[in-house]
């Protein structure tokens, strides 16, 4: 065991690093927008939006990421929509994490119980006042502890980006590995990185959730 | 360059048996092990607890890609021996699988109310026939929704053994893909056969969900 010599390819490490978040981040927030859009598609009035929202969901929950990636990848060039790796797997992440966030959000939405719209809408709010002060926050909190844990989910997922040869950590480890041999020495410490990075990330999570949402308790 | 025939739909339909064998593989091992997890957890011993807690966490906080090439890459050439892919394949899976399960069964476990543990202890129950009697079979039917949504993470997940070049079906798409050079088709089948295997699991899940909640 020696992990001096992998100490010449650090600059590789952290630029791979960034790029996993930086693809983490982007996936996040589309997933996160396609979520939104899609809960509220699925508690509209309109049945074929709903289908298709339905369908969209099982579609992507139930088959690998990875073949979505592929798909995007290498099925969308022969409809004349070339992406590059990095842009490719961030369409397929997004994609993924949207199906995921739209129950997610929906489960939070529904979470909320009627009666309090109803209190809300007897005292005279408007329909945005209703949803800003009385929907959003409840929805927020107990949507948040599984949207992190998705995050983090979605963070690791990024690993399989390296499989269309996007340079985020995982295919650093595989170049760094070709030049060395040393691959216990490099997925070790690949391991150790994302390890880092989920750790951090859930406390940061648990953090930012303990001071956002101690409204109920504090009175 | 050959096109794509029903031999080739064939070939992609029986890779799927090696994709069944890996999760039988995963859960065959990670399950006995996940429970052994699931019980440090809840263990009245610390250290037997933080163990469960780290191996959990670690586990969790890696990416499956990177257990497997842990498991593939790394570890023959630290120890010095050649290991089939086989069982690099099945180290891996088996950890994530007992570090998921684990963790779904301790929260099964932990939502048996205390009292259930205290009743059994009243009447004379050693702690392992509570858990084996009382605590135990509750615990089970909490948890039976999100262990059957665990199985479907597990088969998607048997997609990335693929990669280091382990012949399921993942892989036989990629094979066909190039020797057909239709990626297209390939991959839709593939996809297809995925949402085949996952989504009757997935609505299994959700009526069990609703089944086990509505019966409280």
């Amino acid at each position: 065991m020696n992990f001096l010599p992998l100490w010449r390819y650090r600059d590789q490490l952290i630029d791979g690093t960034i790029v996993t978040l930086e693809l983490t981040v982007i996936a996040a927030c589309f997933g996160l927008l396609i979520g939104t859009a899609g809960a509220v598609a699925l508690k509209g009035r309109v049945k074929p939006t709903r289908w298709l929202v339905r369908g969209y969901i099982e579609l992507f929950r139930n088959t690998p990421s990875l073949i979505q990636i592929f798909i995007v990848f290498f099925v969308l060039p022969s409809f004349g929509l070339k992406l590059p790796a990095f842009e490719a797997a961030a369409v397929a992440l997004s994609l993924y994490f949207g199906a995921y966030s739209i129950e997610i959000i929906r489960s939070g939405l529904d979470s909320v119980p009627k009666s309090q719209i109803e209190a809300g809408q007897c005292l005279g709010l408007s329909g945005w006042q209703v949803f800003f002060h009385i929907l959003l926050p409840p929805a927020l909190r107990n949507a948040y502890p599984a949207v992190t844990s998705q995050f983090v989910l979605l963070l690791l997922g990024t690993s399989l980006a390296s499989q269309v040869a996007a340079d985020e950590l995982f295919h650093v480890a595989g170049f760094i590995e070709s030049r060395t041999y040393r691959s216990f020495e490099v997925y070790a410490i690949i391991c150790a990185v994302y390890f880092a990075m989920a750790m951090s990330f859930k406390i940061l999570f648990a953090v930012v959730g303990a001071l956002a949402f101690r409204w109920p308790r504090r009175r | 360059m050959r096109s794509f025939t029903f031999i080739d739909f064939v070939s992609l339909l029986s890779a799927l048996r090696w994709t069944v064998v890996l999760v039988v593989l995963a859960l065959g091992f990670g399950a006995p092990l996940g429970l052994g997890l699931a019980t440090g957890r809840i263990s009245r011993l610390a250290p037997l607890r933080w163990i469960s807690a780290a191996a959990i966490q670690v586990i969790q906080g890696v990416p499956l890609l990177g257990l497997l090439f842990f498991f593939y890459f790394g570890m023959p050439v630290f120890l010095g021996i050649q290991v089939p892919a086989l069982v690099a394949v099945t180290v891996a899976y088996t950890l994530y699988t007992a570090a998921f399960l684990g963790d779904i069964w301790r929260g099964g476990l932990e939502a048996v109310k205390q009292a259930q543990w205290e009743a059994g202890a009243c009447l004379g129950l050693s702690r392992w026939q509570q858990f084996r009697h009382i605590v135990g079979p509750q615990a089970l039917r909490l948890s039976l929704p999100p262990t059957v949504g665990f199985l479907v993470q597990l088969v998607k997940g048997t997609s990335l053994a693929s990669i280091i070049g382990f012949v399921e079906l993942a892989r036989a798409g990629q094979v066909v893909s190039a020797a057909t050079f239709q990626p297209l088709l390939t991959y839709a089948v593939v996809a297809a056969i995925y949402f085949a295997t996952c989504l009757p699991l997935t609505l299994w899940s959700r009526s069990l969900e609703a089944r086990l909640d509505g019966s409280r």
